[in-house]
């Protein structure tokens, strides 16, 4: 059985380490200064970069991050303080739900919510789109963690005559601060990468555009249309680009895993 | 033993300072419910201003259920009820209109297992009641956390060290330092939920003693399941069993003569 387990493991570690080695030297052969400065060049033209595809991700996850951190956050203080509400029993089988519904009916709701009434694509509808599939999981992460804060923190603030949502505010919510932390940059690591609800929200974008109604370029689709082109150049732009993405979520994580160890010790 | 007495001997100031008024409370047919549980079944008592009344009892008697009945934080509890009148300062503290948030400014309490604010520096802690209430002046904070720490014996300690984390003491350290919490929102009551129990003898003594000089200034109910200790430290001594109070006198009367017949049992150890 101990040999049976140690084999699963490492079938784990297996893929990880694979796409790791084969992106860097696939992806770094094609990295250099242009590559995250200038704008793609001409279908078929080698040379350019993907400097406005970098600027668009970071667009897309500070829009979903604006929509999806506060309502993510409050919404699961919210169940942890309360969890006997009905509210709160919906809205954790909601975010289950959510979490369960594929990326791309994501990217229906937002483009019928946002594309068809404004009628064109734009960075805005993206970041929505990403910023609706970023609450529940920071809803969870929070409510999970707000509830090890332990009681008798909360008693010590009530007693000293402390109204309840200053304490929920002023002394729940800075005991599970660094947890929450680490739940939202994990919740923020996982739509960075995400393709499929950008197809037709944020629409990707040959060119630099800092206008939220706009069409926007991100690195997913970026490199999914280069992925797919019939050109040698771009191909290897793609594995770049690819390289590029791995290493935001990679260092987004770490970033996550060094708040955690900060986080204060509760028990 | 003659150390730790000798020290704090030291290092004694009266809480006088913050505590500029106290008051006895008297206790009408209080009952307290949790869901169906009956805890509490018409407890009348008085307790006495400036003096220490102990409450004992074997566990789940409801010795703490009442405790909590006293600063309106029994009914936090999903599913908690109180029914029946606490009178301080000849106002029900139960009647409607009063905030329950007044009521715990009033009257404070120091838990079982020490709780400092685990993201909060010794300072901090100390100054947490009146900050998170909005004061702001950093004069008046400096003199209150001073004060604090002062009376609940613990400023030779920690003067140095103000800005480490609460969660660095010592867990003696820890409870005086939440006393000193409490203290700071200058409360006329102090409640103690078995405050040692979770100490070594040593510390033990020390929150005793300092129980013991608060009482000079402040009126104190503490919850013990600790007979010698309430032998010790307390003037007045209640006896709860099932969540009814069984005999209630002198503590001297209560240890030497009780005259209900479960008082003797328990005192003497028969059960409990």
């Amino acid at each position: 059985m101990g040999v049976v387990t140690f084999l699963c493991t490492v079938a784990l570690l297996v893929p990880l380490f694979l796409i790791l080695a084969f992106l860097a030297r696939t992806g770094a052969g094609a990295l250099n200064w242009d590559f995250f400065t200038k704008l793609p060049g001409a279908a078929g033209e080698p040379g350019g970069g993907m400097a406005n595809a970098i600027a668009g991700t970071v667009l897309l996850i500070v829009l979903a991050g604006l929509l999806g951190i506060p309502i993510g956050v409050l919404g699961g203080v919210f169940m942890a303080e309360y969890p006997n509400a009905r509210l709160t029993t919906l809205a954790r089988f909601t975010a289950d739900v959510m979490n369960g519904v594929p990326s791309i009916v994501m990217g229906l709701f937002a483009y019928v919510l946002v594309v068809l009434p404004l009628r064109h694509f734009s960075a805005l509808s993206g970041g929505i789109a990403l910023g609706v599939m970023l609450v529940p999981t920071v809803m969870r992460t929070t409510e999970e963690i707000v509830r090890l804060v332990p009681q008798s923190i909360r008693e010590a603030s009530l007693a000293l005559g402390i109204p309840q949502w200053r304490t929920t505010l002023l002394v729940v919510i800075p005991t599970a601060a660094a947890g929450i932390v680490t739940g939202v940059m994990v919740g923020v690591a996982r739509i960075a990468g995400e393709t499929a609800p950008l197809l037709f929200t944020a629409f990707g974008n040959r060119f630099w555009n800092w206008n939220i109604l706009q069409p926007v370029a991100a690195l997913p689709l970026q490199i999914f249309s280069y992925a797919i082109s019939p050109f040698d150049d771009w191909h290897r732009q793609a594995w770049a680009g690819a390289l590029v993405l791995v290493a935001i979520v990679l260092i987004v994580n770490i970033a996550a895993r060094a708040a955690a160890n900060r986080q204060v010790k509760l028990r | 033993m003659q150390q730790v007495m000798e020290a704090s001997r030291v290092e004694r100031h009266s809480a006088a300072a913050l505590i500029d008024r106290t008051t006895g409370i008297q206790a009408e047919d209080v009952h307290a419910w949790f869901d169906r549980l009956h805890a509490l079944r018409g407890i009348s008592m008085t307790v006495a201003e400036r003096k220490i009344t102990a409450v004992i009892g074997p566990s789940g008697c409801g010795k703490s259920t009442f405790l909590r009945c006293l600063n309106r934080m029994h009914e936090l509890v999903p599913g908690a009820r109180v029914n029946g009148k606490v009178v301080m300062d000849g106002q029900d503290i139960y009647r409607p209109g009063v905030d329950p948030v007044q009521v715990r400014r009033r009257v404070g309490m120091v838990f079982q297992k020490p709780n400092p604010f685990p993201t909060m520096s010794i300072y901090d802690n100390v100054a947490a009641g009146l900050k998170l209430a909005g004061e702001r002046s950093r004069r008046v904070l400096d003199q209150v956390v001073e004060q604090s720490l002062h009376a609940a014996a613990l400023w030779d300690e920690v003067k140095d060290r103000l800005n480490k984390p609460g969660t660095s003491l010592s867990g003696g350290q820890q409870q005086r330092l939440c006393i000193a919490r409490a203290l700071a929102v200058s409360p006329e009551v102090l409640l103690m939920d078995e405050p040692a129990s979770a100490l070594d003898p040593a510390s033990t003594l020390r929150i005793e003693e300092l129980a013991r000089e608060l009482a000079k200034d402040i009126t104190i109910v503490i919850v013990t399941h600790n007979m010698q200790q309430a032998a010790r430290v307390s003037d007045f001594t209640g006896f709860f069993l099932d969540g009814e109070l069984i005999e209630f006198g002198v503590t001297n009367d209560i240890f030497t003569r009780p005259k209900d017949r479960r008082t003797e049992d328990y005192i003497t150890g028969r059960f409990g």
